[in-house]
This record gives C-alpha cells, sequence and structure tokens, in this order.
C-alpha cells in the first residue's frame, strides 16, 4: 500500500526543516523532498541602512557562522569604497575565520554528529547527543567541548566578544592586535592541533564501521566549487573561484568571484524556503554542485601546511577523481580543523601580524559591491548596491548551505531508497535520513536567511500526493506514527 | 532510570532568530557537563526528542514570533512549562528579525523569490508555514516569566541565571547582562 512518512523533527542540525518521502504501491521510496520552513527577509530589510551597518547588521543572519557574514559583508563594503586593505588587516580577518572555521566544524563534528558515530545511527536516540557521548565517552566530548571553546576564545581575543563581534569593519579591522593576545592565541594552539590529529585518527579507525553509510550517503557525481589561493592551494577568505566536475576535472579556473552571476543562477521550488543555486551553463537541475569541506578538498592542489597536506594525501586516495560521497564531509571537516590550527599559527608566528596600520578609510566611491569568502559550510556570497550616500538599495546574498540545496534533496532521497523500507519503518532508519543531512553540516539559519530548529518530518505520500503516514518520535524517543 | 533526586527537566527551543544565543549557551564550554548532572535536556535542537513533553520546569526560547507555526509552538510550550525564560534581543524585543515589519510579505518575497532568482519565480508557499504581517515578541503572544537580554547574553550571564533558577532564587538579571550586549 503507498503510504507517507514524516519526520519530525530534524534535530541536531542548526534550522528548521523537514522532509517528505514519496513511496509507490509496492513501499518504494520514489521521491523525495527536503523542505525548509523558514524565511526572515534579510535582502530587503537591509535596503536605507548605511553601509558601515552592514557587517554588524547581516552577521544576525546567523550566530553559528557570524564571523563568516561579518568577512563577506566587509569585503563587500571594502568594493563600494573602492579601497584594498591593509595586508596585515586581510591576514587579521584570515585568522578570524579560521578561527570560525575550528569552532564551527567542532560543533557540527563533535556536539551533532557524534552521537551517530560513536553512540551507533540505532542507538537509544534519548541518549543519542553529546551528554550521551559525555558519559560513554567522556574523553572525546571534552575533547569537542575544549577545540570548540579555543576556537571561540580567539575570536573573542581578536573581536573582544565570541558572538557577533563587531571588529571587521569596512576597509579592514577595527584595531589591531596585541603582542599579549597574539602570545595568548600562540599558546593555546598546539592543544587545538593536537585534538583535532588525534580525533582524525579516531575517525579513520572507525570509517570501516560506516561502509554501507559511505557508499549511499549522498554519493553521486556532482561538480564541486570552492575559491581556491594563487597557487591552488586551500584558501578561506579570498582568492578566485575553480569549479570541478565529479571526475576531478578543471571547468573553471580563477575565475573572479565578482562575476557569480556569470556562473550560477537561482531558482524557487514551491515546497522550500531556501532556493536552488544551479550552475547556469549546465542548466537545471543538471547543473548541480555542491561547496563546503568535502568541496574545498577535492578541488584544491594542496593545503599549504604540513599535517593537514598529510591527511589530505591519505583522504584524497580513497577515491580516484573527487570524492563523491557526502558522508565524507566529516572527514573533509577533521582535515580543515587540523588546517586551521595550523595555518593560525603559521599567520600568528609572522611578526608582521602585529602591525597597527590596519584599516584604509575611504568614503563610498562604487555603485556595486560583491564580497565573497568560504565560510564553514561553503562559498558565501554579498552582493549590494548603495545610492549616493552610501545608503543600501538592494542586496543579494547566496549562502553555503543554498549551494548543497539540490544535493542535499538528491542526497535525501539516495538513503530513504537504501534503508528505508515504506512497510517496516524504525527509528534508525529515520535517523540515517537525518544523518545524511547532518554531513552536510546545513545551516538554515544563513540558508532562508530564517533559523530554527529543524522539525524533521517524514510522509508517506501516495501516488496522489495524499498522505497516508507519518513517522516522529515522542519525548520518550519512541517512534510515533499517524496513519490514515 | 530511578535516581534518588529527579533532575530539573529542561528545554530550549529556536524560533525567530540566528541561534546566536544557543551558540552562546555552548559556550559555557565544561560546565555544560556539571550542568549535565543537574538537569535533563528534555527537548531541544541539540537532542533528538521530536515532540515537546508534557511537563517541562524551565524552557529556554530564542527568537521572535514570525510564522503561525511559532504561535502554535509557543503556545504549546506555555501550557506544558513552569517557567518560561525569553533569551536574548530577539525573543524579549523581536530585535533584528522584527526589522522585516516595515515592509509587507509580498515585499520581503518579491525580493527574495522574484528580483533575486532566475528561474521557476514564485512564492514558495507549499508545506510551509505562513508568514506573520508583523514578527513579535514573545511575550506578546504568551506570559513569560524571566527576560535575559542581550545579542547575544553573555555565556557567563547564561550560566549565572541558570545557577540561581536551579538554586530556587531570583537572578539579579541586570548585573549580568543588557540590551545589545
Amino acid at each position: 500500500m503507498p503510504r507517507q512518512i514524516m519526520i519530525d523533527p530534524v534535530t541536531r542540525i542548526e534550522g528548521h526543516a523537514k522532509i517528505t518521502l514519496h513511496l509507490s504501491d509496492s513501499g518504494e521510496v520514489t521521491d523525495a523532498q527536503f523542505h525548509v520552513t523558514q524565511f526572515r527577509g534579510f535582502e530587503k530589510f537591509c535596503q536605507g541602512r548605511p553601509l558601515t551597518e552592514m557587517p554588524s547588521l547581516m552577521a544576525r543572519t546567523c550566530g553559528i557562522c557570524p564571523v563568516s557574514h561579518l568577512i563577506a559583508a566587509s569585503k563587500a563594503c571594502d568594493a563600494l569604497l573602492a579601497v584594498r586593505i591593509p595586508a596585515t588587516a586581510a591576514n587579521l580577518r584570515r585568522i578570524l575565520n579560521l578561527a570560525q572555521i575550528m569552532q564551527s566544524h567542532a560543533l557540527s563534528f563533535f556536539h551533532l554528529s557524534s552521537p551517530d558515530l560513536l553512540l551507533g545511527m540505532d542507538s537509544d536516540p534519548v541518549r543519542r547527543n553529546i551528554f550521551g557521548v559525555a558519559t560513554d565517552r567522556p574523553e572525546l566530548a571534552r575533547d569537542g567541548i575544549r577545540i570548540r571553546q579555543i576556537g571561540q576564545m580567539i575570536i573573542e581575543l581578536l573581536g573582544g566578544k565570541r558572538i557577533h563581534p563587531a571588529w571587521t569593519v569596512p576597509g579592514g579591522v577595527s584595531s589591531p592586535l596585541t603582542a599579549e593576545h597574539r602570545d595568548t592565541i600562540l599558546a593555546m594552539l598546539p592543544e587545538a592541533t593536537a585534538i583535532a590529529a588525534r580525533t582524525l585518527r579516531w575517525f579513520k579507525r572507525s570509517l570501516e564501521n560506516f561502509t554501507e553509510e559511505s557508499t549511499s550517503f549522498g554519493n553521486f557525481p556532482t561538480y564541486f566549487l570552492g575559491l581556491v589561493g594563487p597557487g591552488g592551494e586551500l584558501e578561506h577568505y579570498d582568492g578566485n573561484l575553480r569549479l570541478c566536475d565529479a571526475q576531478g576535472n578543471l571547468v573553471e579556473e580563477q575565475f573572479p568571484p565578482e562575476r557569480y552571476q556569470d556562473l550560477i543562477s537561482e531558482a524557487v521550488e514551491p515546497y522550500s524556503f531556501m532556493k536552488f543555486p544551479y550552475l547556469k551553463a549546465q542548466g537545471y537541475p543538471e547543473g548541480i554542485y555542491r561547496v563546503g569541506p568535502l568541496a574545498r578538498l577535492n578541488i584544491i592542489d594542496k593545503c599549504g601546511t604540513p599535517g593537514a597536506d598529510q591527511e589530505w594525501a591519505e583522504f584524497r586516495e580513497l577515491h580516484r577523481g573527487a570524492l563523491l560521497s557526502s558522508f565524507h564531509f566529516h572527514y573533509a571537516r577533521l582535515i580543515e580543523m587540523l588546517y586551521a590550527a595550523e595555518k593560525m599559527t603559521q599567520l600568528l608566528k609572522d611578526p608582521t601580524i602585529l602591525n597597527t596600520f590596519v584599516r584604509a578609510r575611504a568614503k563610498p566611491n562604487a555603485e556595486e559591491g560583491v564580497g565573497v569568502a568560504e565560510a564553514p559550510r561553503g562559498t558565501l556570497i554579498h552582493h549590494y548596491k548603495i545610492d549616493k550616500d552610501g545608503q543600501i538599495t538592494w542586496a543579494n546574498l547566496v549562502i553555503a548551505t543554498g549551494h548543497n540545496n539540490l544535493a542535499m534533496n538528491r542526497g535525501v532521497l539516495q538513503v530513504a531508497q537504501r534503508f528505508v523500507r515504506g512497510n517496516a519503518i524504525e527509528e534508525g532508519m529515520l535517523n540515517r535520513v537525518e544523518a545524511l543531512i547532518r554531513c552536510y553540516d546545513p545551516c538554515l539559519s544563513c540558508a532562508t536567511h530564517a533559523v530554527g530548529q529543524m522539525p524533521l518530518q517524514i510522509q508517506l505520500l501516495d501516488p496522489k500526493r495524499n498522505v497516508i503516514d507519518q513517522i516522529g518520535r515522542d519525548s520518550n524517543g519512541e517512534q510515533t506514527r499517524s496513519s490514515t | 532510570m530511578s535516581e534518588a533526586i529527579a533532575k530539573v527537566k529542561v528545554a530550549t527551543v529556536w524560533l525567530d532568530g540566528c541561534s546566536g544565543c544557543h551558540m552562546s549557551f555552548l559556550d559555557i564550554d565544561e560546565r555544560l557537563l556539571l550542568l549535565a548532572e543537574k538537569i535533563d535536556l528534555v527537548y531541544s535542537p541539540l537532542v533528538d526528542v521530536k515532540e515537546f513533553p508534557h511537563e517541562v520546569d524551565l524552557t529556554i526560547v530564542e527568537g521572535a514570533v514570525a510564522t503561525d507555526e511559532d504561535i502554535i509552538k509557543i503556545r504549546k510550550i506555555r501550557r506544558h512549562t513552569k517557567l518560561l525564560l525569553c533569551l536574548g534581543d530577539c525573543a524579549v524585543t523581536s530585535n533584528v528579525p522584527s526589522m522585516r515589519n516595515t515592509y509587507t510579505v509580498a515585499e520581503v518575497f518579491d525580493r527574495a523569490y522574484h528580483e533575486n532568482a532566475q528561474l521557476n519565480r514564485q512564492n514558495p508557499s507549499t508545506a510551509l508555514p505562513q508568514l506573520l504581517d508583523r514578527v513579535r515578541p514573545v511575550h506578546e503572544v504568551v506570559k513569560v516569566d524571566i527576560f535575559v537580554p542581550g545579542c547575544p547574553p553573555p555565556a557567563d550571564a547564561i550560566y549565572a541565571v541558570l545557577c540561581a533558577i536551579l538554586e530556587g532564587k531570583t537572578p539579579d538579571i541586570a548585573a549580568l547582562t543588557r540590551f545589545g550586549k
């Protein structure tokens, strides 16, 4: 009998969403839709605000990666001022961004996904959370809390505040780094490096327990997009766009990010507040691509720090061409955590980091500005237009999680087809569908410039799209079902 | 599970905000593990429980009320919660989310789904909540017991407030945080 399932809410992810699965008469999953259910309207309500307010205002898009929005907004404003910011300011912003990548990746891996990896996809949902991990493997939970704390403390030491610092401004940063703060940060980084390295060792050992997941969790060919440095190295703050195909071939190289509209377009689907970016030349939906840690490690020629380069070489040996399974977002995230610790150390050991010339001042000099950076979840684009007084007249944001929308929808379908049996639904099946979403570490507060905890519902629909069955979990972690 | 002293049942929910207040809660760092000895996190974006429990001692709300579903959710939460705490400026005043109140829903949708889209331009509406004309602070919809302002409230303030509540004391919020902090 054809049916419908709902999971409501999707937990251990950042935002509001639900999932619908369409099933055939025989109970096979035929289609899946990932609905994002909140909308906020930043692109409209920033209209009329002075450009100097944009970094702090737009950072309120997201409390998990506010630094990415600060940086993309500040870069867009640098373009509106038509200034080249001091080299030290660029490196200070780069360190701030890396500190955030460290803390955000820690949140994703330890606080949100490690319960699946450590306690098991089918484990008791009441205990399947960071507190359950803290009971079973206290040293792993402590490592996760500590490395996130180090990332957040670096942000605080640089920007004065852990969440929504106002330090990054149009033209640079508002104050230089003191020697005292530099030394405090440098003293913490060896511990962060050690935590990242031992977590990688543990993760690689446990990969063999997840062979089914790693072959069916969003494992399909797509393009991969991200920023790279001038030598094709890993780059999160600046650089140009590189696009590779599923075989790892270069499609676009050193593509200027301010021309993003020549590369990607955005489609709307009626079932989600999150838009569907696609590659313009390849069309919709064939122009499906992924961004974020997995994409970045697929497109680069090297990381550029010794420990991360060694790990990256091993990572790339898993598969010829690009690594296609979204399960490996986790693996890539851990390598980037190691990279962030190493790269911050390199940048802070350069004495020019203490230069006091960290801000270029100018009046508005251009009508339009684009700022692009790599957020923890992928390429983030802020694009503003202003009037002659420097007030915003128009804005467009293309958010990291948005780029992955087509791939998340296709991934949900793949996992559901592999694990969900319409005739005998079990909690662990539903958790795997959620775990697929967790691989992408979606930040839906960003993505729809909206927010919320994600209610994930799985619905079984009959061929006429009537809801026949819904699945959720009650407060005791028991599976609930309502059939019609 | 049988324990000599029942732990305090705490829920955290996230309406229309940026998640920064939840992140600031996580910024209490290793004190999370101390807190876990005293409380049971019975519902939260951080745990896998899908329906709001029937009896919760303390619910911490981040974010403003922005959709029809938010109204249903916060009313249900209020019915099943002894103490309701608004965490952060969005829950307390509706803050940044309410900046859209100067425009109509049609205008904000027009920017996102028509002007800034190239294919299938339309307002998404299938299986999605309805946006309210005006984003509202939580206290306009249900009774709120404790207000903790800040954007976000600092982690130390959150921890001090929670400790005071767990000890049955009234927290001195003005000494710990302020609007926009």
